[in-house]
This record gives C-alpha cells, sequence and structure tokens, in this order.
C-alpha cells in the first residue's frame, strides 16, 4: 500500500503523540561500565610491604604482543593465594600507586647527619659512600677479644635490617656478607 | 545474573512500564556489612578509589580517625568512626561503612525527572547514569540516607554503583573482596540475610549484646547494603544511621498523586481545546481586513 499524504501525516502525528506521552520502545538495557580488567595480561605477585606476604594480581593492559608496551593499570587480591585468599589490607590494595604514581620516589636520596632535607644522590655516589663508611665504622668498632681475652671478632658499630621482601637467596647473601664483616645485628621480617 | 549489559527494572523519569519488564527471573545480590568484626582498616575506601579510579581528595581532620565527615562525589565509601560509651563507662568504636545503600524502594530515583538518569537493575543494583544526569539535585533531596554527592564542575552527582561492572561480569564488588577481616560479604539477598541473622544471633547468645540484629530498613523496601548492628535499637549510634528511613513525602506526593493530577489536567486542557474547536468553530477577526491582519 503506498500511503497517500494524508495518512503520512496521520501517522507521523500519531509517533509524535505517543512519544510525547513518553512510550518507549526501545529494549531496557543499560550499557554496564566497562569491566577495566576484562581483556588485561594478569601477573601473580607478592605484595611489597609487610610480612604477612599477600598475593596479589597484577593487571598490565595488553596480551604481551610484541608491538605494546604493557602498562599495570590494576592490582587486586589473588583469591587462589592461601595467605589472603583474595583480601588485602588499605596498603595493599593501593599498591597500583606504588607502581604509577607520579609522587613515588624514583632514585637514591640523602640526608646528612643534622640536615633537615634529603639531597640527590647517585647510585655510584652511594654505594661509594656506603663502602667508604662501613669500612671507616668497621675499623674503629672492631673487637677482636672481648674482656676475658677470648677471640670474638665482632663488628659491633653496624646493625643490618633487612626488609620483608627479600628472598630466600638475597638473605643467604645478606648473611654470608655481614658475617664475614663480623656484624652481629642482624635481622629481617622475610617470610617469602 | 546477567552479563554484559544488565537488563534494567527501573528507570527515572521514566512514563509507563518498563519494556520486558517481569520477562526474566530476579537474583538480588546484596552485601553484608558486620559491623561487629570491622577493625577501621580502611581496605574497603582504597579498595574502591583504585578500582573506579577516582581522583584524589584531601583528608579531613575532625579529632577521628575518620577520613573526612561525610562521602563526597569522588569518595563513594567510607568508614564512619563513632566512639561509644558503653553501660560501665568503658569506650568502644562503633565502626560503620557508609555508602549506597541499594533501596529496593529508591528515593533517589523517585524524585530523579532526568529519563534514564537513575536505574535499578534487575540484581537491585542502583545505578546513576551520568551522560542522562541534568544536575538538578532531586536525587539528593531524595535520599534518606544522604549519599548522592553533586560534582559542581561537571554538573553531576555520582555515588557508589555496587561495582556494577564488576557484579555484571560475575565478579564481587571491590571493597568486598578486600575486606581482610571477613567483615564484608557479598551474595544473593536471601543468603546474605540468613548470615546475618545467624551472626546476630550468636552475638546475642554468647558474645552479650543482648540487643544485637540486622539492619534492613522496610521503610525504603528493603536495601542492597544490610548490616549486623551490635545494638539494633540505636542505629543513630553509627554515624547518623537512620533507623526508620523513608522516601521523603514531597517526593511521594509529587511523583505520586499531583503527577496523576497533573497529567489530568493537560488531557482535559486538550479535550477542552478541541471540544471549544468543534462547537463554535476557529476565531474569526472582525473588522476591516487591514487590522484583521495584524498578529
Amino acid at each position: 500500500m503506498t500511503p497517500t499524504r494524508r495518512t503520512f501525516l496521520k501517522i507521523g502525528a500519531g509517533g509524535l503523540v505517543t512519544s510525547v506521552l513518553g512510550f518507549d520502545l526501545r529494549p531496557a538495557y543499560a550499557q554496564a561500565r566497562e569491566l577495566k580488567i576484562s581483556r588485561t595480561t594478569e601477573t601473580r605477585s607478592t605484595c611489597p610491604y609487610c610480612a604477612v606476604s599477600c598475593g596479589v594480581i597484577i593487571h598490565t593492559l595488553g596480551d604481551k604482543a610484541k608491538n605494546v608496551t604493557p602498562q599495570v593499570v590494576h592490582v587486586e587480591g589473588d583469591p587462589d593465594h592461601p595467605i589472603n585468599r583474595g583480601t588485602l589490607c588499605p596498603k595493599g590494595s593501593s599498591l597500583l600507586q606504588d607502581i604509577v604514581n607520579p609522587r613515588r620516589l624514583m632514585k637514591p636520596q640523602v640526608r646528612r647527619p643534622g640536615s633537615d632535607h634529603w639531597e640527590d644522590i647517585s647510585w655510584d655516589a652511594a654505594i661509594d659512600e656506603i663502602g667508604h663508611l662501613i669500612k671507616k665504622t668497621r675499623d674503629e668498632t672492631f673487637v677482636t677479644a672481648d674482656a676475658q681475652g677470648r677471640t670474638v671478632n665482632r663488628c659491633e658499630g653496624i646493625a643490618f635490617n633487612g626488609g620483608c621482601t627479600d628472598t630466600n637467596e638475597f638473605n643467604y647473601l645478606v648473611v654470608k656478607a655481614m658475617r664475614s664483616l663480623g656484624v652481629c645485628y642482624l635481622e629481617n621480617q622475610a617470610r617469602v | 545474573m546477567s552479563t554484559g549489559a544488565l537488563r534494567i527494572q527501573r528507570a527515572s523519569g521514566h512514563a509507563g512500564p518498563i519494556p520486558g519488564e517481569d520477562t526474566q527471573r530476579r537474583m538480588q545480590v546484596a552485601k553484608l556489612i558486620d559491623t561487629t568484626t570491622c577493625i577501621g582498616c580502611k581496605a574497603c575506601e582504597v579498595a574502591c578509589l583504585e578500582w573506579n579510579d577516582l581522583t584524589f581528595r584531601d583528608t579531613v581532620f575532625e579529632n577521628s580517625y575518620q577520613t573526612m565527615p561525610e562521602t563526597a562525589w569522588n569518595y563513594w565509601n567510607l568508614i564512619k568512626f563513632n566512639e561509644h560509651q558503653r553501660d560501665d563507662g568503658s569506650m568502644m568504636f562503633l565502626m560503620r561503612k557508609d555508602q549506597c545503600m541499594h533501596c529496593a524502594d529508591p528515593g533517589c530515583l523517585a524524585a530523579c525527572p532526568a529519563e534514564n538518569a537513575i536505574v535499578q537493575y534487575q540484581n537491585g543494583i542502583v545505578d546513576f547514569q551520568q551522560e542522562y544526569c541534568i544536575g538538578c539535585q532531586y536525587c539528593v533531596t531524595g535520599c534518606p540516607f544522604n549519599i548522592p554527592k553533586f560534582n559542581s564542575q561537571t554538573k553531576k552527582v555520582f555515588k557508589c554503583t555496587l561495582c556494577s561492572d564488576r557484579v555484571g561480569q560475575g565478579l564481587e564488588p571491590a571493597c568486598i573482596k578486600a575486606c581482610p577481616t571477613g567483615c564484608l560479604h557479598f551474595g544473593t539477598k536471601d543468603d546474605m540475610k540468613e548470615l546475618a541473622e545467624t551472626r546476630a544471633q550468636q552475638l546475642r547468645e554468647h558474645s552479650g549484646y543482648a540487643n544485637a540484629g540486622v539492619y534492613d530498613p522496610a521503610g525504603v523496601g528493603g536495601t542492597g547494603v544490610i548490616y549486623v548492628l551490635h545494638d539494633i535499637t540505636n542505629p543513630e549510634a553509627y554515624g547518623g544511621l537512620p533507623s526508620n528511613p523513608r522516601v521523603p513525602w514531597t517526593v511521594r506526593i509529587w511523583k505520586g498523586p499531583l503527577k496523576w493530577l497533573g497529567n489530568l489536567a493537560m488531557i482535559g486542557g486538550l479535550i477542552g481545546v478541541t471540544m471549544h474547536y468543534l462547537r463554535y468553530g476557529p476565531k474569526h477577526v472582525n473588522g476591516s481586513g487591514e487590522e484583521g491582519g495584524r498578529p
């Protein structure tokens, strides 16, 4: 049937009235907010903060294709990890900021004795300085024998504090290096 | 629970029924917050910020451990720290995770005049769709829990989405996943209610909280976020949780009888004009042609 001018106008007016009165025949779906981790690459890791060592999943952009530079977009707890089973404390929940926050520290800094501010230092200068200070302190405070004349060979002026994410292998080297210096005060909270 | 796009069961500013309403089975989801095991670590606050990529705002110190006095347009989830004095004079913290309650009968949705700006999905999540929001802030007046917050720069209102993106894809909300003490739970509303009742009974019988109970207020049709409280008779002690929240009567009248009266007046007017035209015909301008030509 070919609509005449009159029927065309009737249909138009009818449609107008219908839409003005609010009859809407579109299906009532809402596009849910996009899941930002739907196609990210998941990498398992360990939270670097305390000794509990919660498991985390790091979500990175891209599928590891050759031309993609991955960037971390989200970090959350690993539900398969026996320690935390997906949960995280507020520090662990903020791990994304550990990676992408522009305010995080990217270079070594030093605060001199008596100073009230931090100054930048290069890695080479920092290691050099630490080496010299260890040598100086050890030479000054090394004890070869105790009051009763027994050989002890210990360095009492230095203590070493390790972190919680130090691995087994790293701690092996720490113990070897520090014991060879004679350091007795040796502690870490590593549980990894 | 659906995947991808979520099916809507109620939409703001929408005349007539929602197409496809009640053509699928529903499964309402809910959060359960056990205030008795919350330690105030704020992991849920951080998880919310990180998942939703919210911008950072300054904290406000008001002689309390609380991050800021109220939730904000970019801070949807806030642990309220309330110092409470026990009967024997000793102090305790009543901590409550404050966020959108996802009411079954949401006052924000009832008050909203913009079509589809506030929707309720079939799983019970009440979500704001900012692209349709006109910034009138009627939802702020409609909410009995003081949750929707206005961003004066973008002129849009924001609040907790119950992570509708995660739930729509079969994941739990970010806050629930983070909680290290297990005081937050997520599941179907039926399961959560059962869990809450069990916990409240445990508190009454074994922990000396004789008034422990479940907060699922009927005044807003029940909520998608339910609390287990130490003392159900005094929810106000938990940072102003209303004991009997209701959608304001102004919103009810305005969106109920007044709306129908308005429609009646409009249709009556149209009929009146038509009848007048049929009875008396078009208006004839008297006088000469020159005068009649003027508008």
